[in-house]
């Protein structure tokens, strides 16, 4: 199903691109609350020294407060997409705004959560240290975590039921528990709009009920959700809308669902098709 | 017992000797703060080229009448430049990088110093002479213990992040690259001292050696700076005292010493 042309976004205004790394320095603009959370048109995005397009074409219109699934194949591009909308990635053409604002351009409204995977968990720091990180971008430059900050750590910790390892070297975790203390740290950073790759890969039963916990209790708040998932057996009630994605293109959801690798990723079954490639149900522009 | 104090106090007698002892303190204690951060990052290799690419730029000072530490820090600023374009560019790895520029540049050290036969006037810069050090050499120690350890208090948790988790720290705007290069223009001002400390060939044992010992013995960043600066300051004095009663070359000494710490770390850890 393509989508309909009404629910296009209206296409932003030309913005210079963002600074390029404003860490600590005020948002560039205000808050506008009737932004899109994301808009992409005709989005084009290759890794720094490739020639190969990573995206192409890609269109995607998420409204603020709503849960976005990103659902494909492996190397469909979902990584790609999230790592472009936190401003990792140079866009080659085409439009992305994301809060009404070029690509990071709001560091501290925008967490992003990478792939479990790209951490280096030998580093020796404890998990409360790891959450304080999300403070960082509020700190910028020479201020230190205060006792409001470690308050707001203690809160998303407990939050997160990982209270009792907050001393615990981050390397003594399970992955359950890693990616709970990764999420406590998106929470930490009070971002608007949260982008989690993948946050319920290979985790336990537990952390994954936590998990699902606090991605309701995040949608209640008013806060944007966008996750990259291979997890597609309840993408109709947890989502307020799909986007397939297969060889960095947005796609039709295939019928018979995307081959997922099993012993990968653990929870791979077919894709329930529902909405359509771009298509964020009940939520236009 | 005043036995003892007599062969501890005997060798400070001699102003050589207190001036020694000061520099060993100076350069181990921000070697190893540093060192530490050069373990957790796996940039040894990068410390130890930085270490011999200042070779060309010592005997070009020396050649020319400049103050050598003068050679050496542009060298090492250029080296650690060179690197980060390099790998920057994607066109090679940055090990092979670091190879290609480090051993480039030693052997135009060599070279130079071959042809202005200036073996013996450099050996000092080579393999370390930290006796002779003189009032600006401690001077500019403590300047460059100000520099490196100062920054690593005010960026602790920037370094931290990026080193922990770069893309997360890209995506709050704080750029792990530059965070980097700070880390190399630090690395490049440490080399400079830990030279006339140890020399150029085993300066980076002095970035290496008591981090990892002391990453042995605790997994805090903070706590692991200051025990890897007790194990550095320790070698250097017994360093010191071996080159003083058993008449050896004090660099190699304070690296064997420093050495023995690591052998007495995993014991303990054991």
């Amino acid at each position: 199903m393509s989508e309909p042309a009404a629910a296009r976004p209206t296409p932003a205004p030309p913005h210079a691109s963002a600074p390029r790394f404003p860490y600590g320095a005020h948002d560039r603009e205000p808050a506008d609350p009737s932004a899109p959370a994301i808009a992409a048109e005709d989005l084009r995005v290759a890794y720094p020294h490739s020639p190969v397009l990573a995206l192409a074409d890609v269109d995607l219109f998420v409204p603020q407060g709503t849960r976005q699934a990103l659902v494909g194949p492996n190397g469909a591009g979902k990584s790609t997409l999230l790592m472009a909308a936190a401003g990792l990635l140079p866009i080659v053409g085409g439009r992305l705004t994301v809060l009404g604002l070029p690509p990071g351009g709001a560091p501290r409204r925008v967490a992003y959560l990478a792939q479990r995977a790209t951490l280096d968990w030998t580093f020796p720091v404890t998990v409360r240290r790891l959450v304080m990180g999300g403070r960082y971008a509020h700190l910028g430059w020479l201020r230190r975590p205060d006792a409001g900050d470690a308050a707001r750590v203690d809160a998303v910790i407990e939050r997160l039921g990982i209270a009792a390892l907050a001393e615990r070297r981050i390397q003594a975790l399970s992955g359950g528990q890693q990616q709970r203390a990764l999420l406590a740290r998106a929470l930490a950073q009070d971002a608007e709009l949260l982008l989690l790759d993948e946050p319920l890969n290979a985790v336990d039963a537990e952390s994954r009920a936590v998990i699902d916990g606090v991605l309701d209790a995040l949608r209640d708040e008013g806060r944007t959700v966008i996750v990259a998932t291979h997890d597609l057996g309840r993408l109709e009630a947890d989502y307020d809308g799909v986007l397939y994605l297969a060889e960095g293109r947005t796609v039709a959801p295939p019928p018979g669902g995307f081959v997922v690798d099993a012993h990968e990723h653990g929870h791979g079954h077919g894709v329930a098709a529902h909405g359509g490639a771009g298509v964020t149900r009940g939520c236009g522009p | 017992m005043s036995a003892l104090l007599d062969v501890l106090v005997e060798p400070f007698r001699w102003g050589f000797m207190e001036s020694g002892l000061l520099a060993a303190v100076l350069v181990g204690v921000t070697c190893a703060c540093l060192g530490v951060y050069v373990v957790l990052r796996r940039m040894a290799f990068i410390g130890d080229a930085l270490a011999h690419t200042t070779l060309p730029g010592l005997v070009v000072a020396y050649l020319a009448g400049w103050r050598l530490d003068v050679g050496a820090l542009a060298a090492g600023v250029v080296t650690a430049g060179a690197i980060g374009w390099l790998a920057g560019k994607r066109a090679i790895r940055e090990d092979t990088a670091i190879g290609i520029v480090f051993t480039a540049a030693f052997a135009l050290g060599i070279l130079i110093m071959s042809r202005a036969h200036a073996y013996r006037d450099l050996s000092h810069m080579l393999f370390g002479d930290i006796l002779a050090v003189t009032r600006s050499d401690l001077a500019l120690m403590v300047v460059v213990a100000a520099v490196v350890l100062g920054t690593l208090a005010l960026l602790h948790k920037e370094i931290e992040l990026t080193s922990l988790d770069p893309a997360y720290a890209a995506s709050i705007g704080l750029s792990p690259s530059r965070m980097r290069y700070v880390l190399l223009l630090l690395l490049a001002l440490t080399v400079v001292v830990g030279i006339h400390a140890v020399g150029v060939v085993l300066t980076s044992a002095l970035l290496v050696t008591p981090a990892a010992a002391a990453g042995m013995l605790t997994d805090r960043i903070p706590r692991m700076m200051l025990v890897a600066a007790a194990i550095a300051t320790a070698s250097g004095a017994v360093g010191l005292y071996a080159s003083y009663y058993a008449d050896v070359a004090s660099g190699p000494a304070i690296v064997l010493a420093a050495t023995a710490a690591v052998a007495l770390a995993a014991a303990v850890r054991r």
